[in-house]
């Protein structure tokens, strides 16, 4: 299924990977202080892939129903961030964040209103964290709550949808805590060229910052 | 007096970046470069390196495992972990370890504070 050997070089492959490692890794930093616990991340994932296959990758190892905050953002390139677990854990993860006082009722109550909360604050930390770097500017949606299988969170049902993306996608566990998920970043061919293109200029002013003993 | 840096990172975009803020702020430094914590382990035990900025993030052994391993050799050597993942459990387990905890986006003022620690770390040591 993987066909990014052709499509990305491969340090295109290892920019993309450490700019969302960056991203993702301030992000966890975030969820560290809402949870009270050390936040564990795996290495960053980078593929071209169907987004069947994307699916599968999210389901692998969990039940299919899953959980997930995204927000759209839209810039030089664009995509969705979403923030996934399986369903039977986001009570768990709300939980974690309001705090163990609180009863069952109280935290269905404010379960969807807590996990758009924490979605927005996470993906905002991860998606500014790779703007920054990146020197452009990126315009994020109000976080959405969606619930299903892999297929549902990435849309794979829609016959427009049968192309290739760009899935980028760390997991997460909350020590501790019953709680584990995925931070994942989809985007489409178009912004697939746009984001090389960006990638390609970034590694560029490496060199050139060296060159004119610029200071950045 | 030249001294020797070795950057721990897998992603070769991290180590351009790293190399290319030390030649602008301590051209006179050697540097090497490995892609996971073997490797350093190996660069270490071989040749006479003052100095690590060591990625947290690896596949494999971690960043903070391997200032763990490479403190047991070299107790003294400045050494900093680099990371985005600024967790109170990450950067204590590096104070606990007495290394740095150095910020990714890099930062030449970041480097720049760790490099004059570890320089005068180095010339004290060497009295």
């Amino acid at each position: 299924m993987k066909i990014d050997a052709s499509e990305l070089s491969e340090i295109e492959q290892d920019a993309l990977a450490e700019i969302a490692n960056m991203g993702v890794s301030r992000a966890a930093s975030s969820l560290r202080r809402m949870v009270g616990e050390q936040v564990l991340l795996s290495v960053p994932a980078v593929n071209i892939v169907s987004r069947r296959a994307a699916s599968r990758m999210v389901e692998r190892g969990h039940s299919p129903k899953l959980v997930a905050v995204q927000q759209s953002f839209e810039g030089p390139f664009s995509g969705r961030a979403l923030l996934i677990f399986p369903e039977a854990q986001s009570l768990e993860l709300v939980r974690s964040i309001v705090g163990e006082e609180h009863s069952l009722e109280d935290v269905i109550d404010l379960e969807q209103e807590a996990l758009a909360e924490t979605g927005n604050i996470i993906l905002n930390a991860c998606l500014a964290t790779i703007a920054n770097v990146l020197r452009r500017t990126m315009r994020m949606s109000l976080p959405s709550i969606v619930r299903g299988d892999g297929d549902t969170l990435f849309d794979v049902r829609e016959e427009s949808n049968d192309g290739l993306v760009l899935f980028l996608y760390i997991d997460f566990t909350i020590k501790n805590r019953d709680v584990r998920g995925f931070i994942a970043l989809l985007m489409g061919l178009p912004s697939i060229a746009a984001l090389k293109d960006i990638v390609r200029d970034f590694i560029d002013g490496i060199g050139r910052q060296t060159a004119a003993g610029h200071v950045g | 007096m030249q001294y020797k840096a070795l950057i721990v990172d897998d992603s070769k975009l991290a180590r351009m970046v790293m190399a290319s803020a030390f030649r602008r702020l301590g051209p006179e430094w050697e540097l090497i470069e490995a892609t996971n914590a073997d490797d350093a382990i190996d660069v270490i035990a071989a040749q006479a390196v003052d100095i690590a900025l060591i990625d947290f993030n690896m596949p494999g052994i971690d960043g903070l495992e391997l200032v763990a391993r490479i403190r047991k050799t070299h107790p003294k050597m400045p050494l900093a972990v680099v990371s985005a993942n600024v967790q109170d459990e990450i950067i204590g387990r590096a104070r606990e370890l007495n290394a740095a905890f150095v910020t990714k986006p890099l930062t030449d003022e970041a480097l720049g504070a760790f490099l004059s620690g570890a320089v005068l770390r180095l010339k004290k040591a060497a009295q």
